[in-house]
């Protein structure tokens, strides 16, 4: 394998993001955790449908396909199909993923493609200049609604584990390292990779992810999961998470009796989704928001599935050319 | 046993099978079908039945059809009006008491003639009782008492009982026509295999039917219809819809490509689904998406990866499908869609045939959006058109739409079976690793790009639905380049017309009069100016298989008659395309928008007027 850098990654196009928006720090993770991978350049390929984070591709110097509103999953899904060898990057936003596109966003987490989606979560819509999302906090006043919204907004993780998501990570925008180690975990997961990527539109929503980004907080306000590691966080490091009862709980180890021992330990592979859903809706103030990879559990893929029947069928198949298909069944013949 | 009877010899006979949509009428058709397939007729047929699963039963709305045209002459149309008629219940005999031939003989199960029955289908009184089929040949049968009698002993319960009276009147049928049972026989071995007792059941109750056919004195005569004088070969019987996918299967093994059809259930296109998911052996990758969008994404997905890429759909799944079409086109990449078109708008008539969708495969997207645009014209040809939508989108890198019907669809001829090297080369045009690629760079001639596949090392580029740069396929918004693409795009498609056959033209090359159609129309077209030629008329057939672009030769064609007329099943839509290609002739029409195809009669009715003035 021939050594590739981030440079190799990079394609001669101008980037065209605002100024300060948090797409660039998610572009600069990708071309430097590609080369990582054990993978060629050709075999990247980066699909993505309609949105400020759909420009992606563009910027990538890979193979790549921007494509129409909220449909990239089935496009992804048709390449990884038709080239089970090749490493499939879905990038999309809020709007993109979960509005126009919402019902290819499902199936593809049921299905399980082994795909990498990554969906720039900024809660509002950026391209067309500033109206809420389907993730845009509810009462948020937009140019759309300018009395405030009375939607409920989605909540990814929901959503995902619901349609039987077999990977869900989430990454902050600010956190470039996090980003780069949760891409690899994504290509090594083998199924649909979701990862909710936290990031801030400067122009139309800024700040909306500050109470977990915000340097002054963000020792107390997230919470890296790693598999088999304690639930630990904070700025002294002594805060974790318990189960009372039925709920999560932050303590201080060291108060009330409470050690080390008393902490939950991350368990991602864990087949039963509740634990996965309450620490991914874990918020400040009460909570940390939780980043790394929240869920990773095994689940055939629907490209192995696919392929799987294709070999079977060939080997066990009455025939094997079109021509002999053609004559099959009931024929008779016409005398000159 | 074998009585005497008189046996007439007939060139062709229409045979129409209706009854409750549960009756198993569409499989006694079908299984005639076969028999008469492999006694050497030339035969067409066009099943007819309700959207509804189970409707009402004993209901017009209810009634399920199955017509089939069998001859020892050339056979183009499943034939206007029913020489013989099985009618199952009263409702079967309403829905079709207009499309009998007068004289004819029908066969009704007059067990099903209560006063219950009568009133399901909208009967005061029973129409066998009064005059209103006078004249007919009424077989009044006591179809449902004589299947119950035959299998008194069988062990079997009532409902499979009830279920093989359709094979009561198929044996019937088969008396008439001379036919023998054995192929029938074979189906039912194998059709229910692991069930014996129902196979013996459904051969007693045929031969129960048939014997009673022999019996009785109310049948006057049997009849035979002899071998059609076909071309030698090997033949089979396909439908529409099985040849298109079958044309699919050759074009992608020529090709030396994948093929994947990323497709949605709709009626009446799900058989191509249905028949490409059978042959993963041949390496088919078939995807049954979430809806219409994700189903022609997804086939766009696979195209960019190298794919022969297809997806099959009918009138409101095309429309669901624009805005993907306008991605093809934008990006230039290969992609086959199947519009097997149905009775519209919106849902319309799912089960009915119509030729309505043509503006839409035409014009139906955002922005100057051209595409090639093909229509098959019989159930058999199905396979040459899916053969050559492959072909032209591969080598020139371009969307086509297929345009099919529920008539073609579901109808079925027999076909002399071809071998794929029968069938032309195809090279699709493709970088290779090494080649210095401009992802816009175009064929000097046919102006096609070449595809770079994923893949291939060093080739790696962008594509996307935003105006593409000449050349280059960088994004460009430049107001010239925009307009440049444009005009591409446009004269691209219209440099095919170069390579493609000229339009033929059935009877003189010029007269009186030019019937002009396109796609299925071409059998009762065909039949009706055969007709009216041997009795000496001045007409002529000129029928479209390719629409955009039309054969280059069009032109001279339409100007060497006194009077053209255009022949659909819409409201014109064809005629009017025609008059945008070529102002200043002026088209006649001849329209029908009933969900039904048209009968030889009342086109050789108008064409008669036409002659006349």
């Amino acid at each position: 394998m021939e050594h590739l850098t981030n440079k190799d990654f990079t394609s001669d196009q101008e980037v065209r993001w605002c100024p300060g928006c948090g797409d660039y720090t998610i572009l600069r993770a990708m071309q430097k955790a590609l080369p990582q991978l054990e993978k060629k350049k050709e075999d990247f390929v980066f699909i993505s449908g309609i949105g400020c984070s759909s420009r992606f591709p563009y910027y990538m110097n890979t193979y790549g396909f921007h494509t129409i509103h909220g449909r990239a999953p089935a496009f992804a899904t048709g390449v990884k199909l038709a080239n089970p060898n090749l490493s499939v990057w879905q990038i999309t936003g809020d709007g993109d993923a979960l509005a126009i596109g919402g019902n290819h966003f499902i199936h593809a987490l049921r299905r399980n493609i082994d795909i990498n989606i990554l969906l720039f979560n900024n809660e509002i819509y950026g391209l067309t200049k500033g109206q809420f999302s389907p993730t845009s906090q509810k009462g948020i006043k937009t140019k759309s609604n300018p009395h405030g919204t009375t939607d409920e907004p989605f909540s990814i993780s929901d959503l995902s584990i619901g349609a039987q998501g077999s990977f869900f990570a989430r990454a902050v925008d600010t956190n470039p390292k996090l980003m780069q180690q949760l891409f690899r975990g994504a290509e090594e997961h083998r199924g649909t990779s979701l990862i909710e990527i936290l990031q801030n539109c400067v122009i139309f929503n800024d700040k909306t992810f500050a109470s977990i980004t915000a340097k002054e907080v963000k020792a107390d306000a997230q919470l890296f999961l790693e598999d088999g590691k304690p639930m630990i966080f904070g700025a002294e490091g002594n805060k974790g998470i318990i189960l009372n009862g039925l709920k999560l709980e932050v303590v201080k180890i060291g108060e009330n009796g409470i050690t080390k021992k008393d902490i939950l330990v991350h368990d991602a592979k864990e087949e039963d989704p509740t634990l996965h859903t309450m620490l991914a809706r874990m918020r400040p103030p009460e909570f940390p928001a939780a980043l790394g990879i929240i869920r990773k559990v095994s689940r055939p893929t629907f490209n192995s599935g696919m392929l799987a029947q294709l070999e079977y069928e060939k080997t066990n198949a009455k025939f094997k050319t079109v021509d002999e298909l053609l004559k099959s069944g009931e024929t008779w013949e016409v005398e000159g | 046993m074998e009585k005497t009877t008189k046996v007439v010899d007939l060139e062709k006979v229409v045979i129409k099978f209706a009854g409750d949509s549960g009756d198993g009428m569409q499989l006694a058709g079908t299984q005639f079908t076969d028999t008469s397939a492999l006694l050497g007729n030339d035969l067409a047929t066009f099943p007819d039945f309700p959207a509804e699963i189970r409707a009402p039963q004993g209901t017009v709305a209810g009634v399920s059809g199955f017509q089939i045209h069998i001859g020892r002459i050339d056979i183009n149309t499943p034939g206007d009006i029913a020489d013989v008629l099985v009618a199952m219940n009263p409702a079967a005999l309403k829905a079709n008491k207009n499309w009998i031939k007068k004289g004819g003989a029908i066969i009704v199960n007059i067990d099903s003639f209560t006063n219950k029955d009568l009133e399901k289908a909208g009967y005061e009184t029973s129409p066998l009782d009064d005059n209103s089929f006078e004249g007919f040949n009424i077989i009044q049968a006591p179809i449902t008492k004589l299947t119950r009698e035959t299998l008194k002993d069988s062990g079997l319960d009532g409902k499979s009982v009830g279920r093989s009276k359709n094979m009561f009147a198929l044996g019937i049928v088969y008396w008439m026509f001379n036919r023998p049972m054995e192929q029938t026989e074979k189906f039912l071995q194998n059709k229910f295999a692991k069930k014996p007792e129902l196979v013996a059941a459904n051969i007693k109750v045929m031969h129960a039917g048939y014997n009673f056919a022999n019996t009785i004195e109310a049948l006057p005569s049997s009849y035979t219809v002899l071998s059609a004088n076909l071309k030698a070969g090997t033949y089979r019987n396909v439908m529409g819809n099985q040849a298109i996918a079958w044309g699919f299967l050759a074009a992608a093994e020529r090709a030396h490509k994948g093929l994947f059809l990323g497709s949605y259930p709709i009626t009446p296109a799900s058989d191509i689904l249905h028949e490409l998911a059978k042959h993963k052996n041949l390496g088919v990758k078939t995807f049954q998406a979430e809806d219409e969008i994700a189903g022609i994404c997804a086939a766009i997905g696979a195209s960019f990866t190298g794919a022969l890429a297809i997806t099959t759909t009918s009138g409101p799944g095309f429309a669901l499908k624009a805005e993907a079409l306008g991605l093809a086109v934008m990006t230039e990449l290969p992609l086959v869609v199947v519009d097997v078109q149905r009775g519209g708008p919106s849902t319309g008539l799912p089960t009915k045939t119509e030729q309505s969708d043509l503006m839409q495969a035409l014009y139906g997207r955002n922005g100057e959006s051209p595409v090639i645009v093909l229509a098959s014209s019989t159930p058999a040809n199905c396979f040459d058109w899916a053969y050559m939508a492959s072909k032209i989108t591969l080598e020139h890198n371009t969307p086509v739409v297929l345009l099919s019907d529920g008539y073609l669809g579901n109808g079925a001829e027999p076909w002399r079976i071809k071998s794929i090297q029968d069938m032309p080369s195809i090279k699709p045009l493709l970088a290779m690793e090494g080649e210095e690629y401009q992802p816009y760079a175009r064929d000097k001639k046919t102006l096609a790009r070449k595809l770079a596949l994923p893949g291939t090392k060093g080739l790696e580029h962008r594509l996307g639905g935003l105006e593409k740069e000449d050349i280059t396929g960088n994004v460009s918004y430049d107001p010239e380049n925009h307009e440049k693409m444009c005009y591409i795009r446009v004269e691209k498609i219209r440099r095919i017309a170069e390579l493609i056959p000229k339009q033929e033209v059935f009877g003189g090359k010029e007269g009186d009069v030019l019937v002009v159609g396109w796609g299925g129309t071409h059998g009762s077209l065909y039949s009706a100016v055969d007709n009216l030629q041997k009795e000496g008329e001045s007409i002529s057939l000129c029928q479209f298989n390719y629409i955009n672009p039309l054969p280059k030769n069009t032109a001279d064609i339409l100007n060497n008659y006194k009077t053209i007329v255009v022949c659909e099943l819409n409201s014109g839509q064809f005629a009017n395309y025609l008059r945008i290609n070529f102002q200043g002739i002026i088209f006649n029409q001849y329209n029908k928008i009933q969900g039904f195809p048209f009968t030889t009669s009342e086109l050789e009715a108008h064409f008669k007027s036409l002659l006349k003035k």
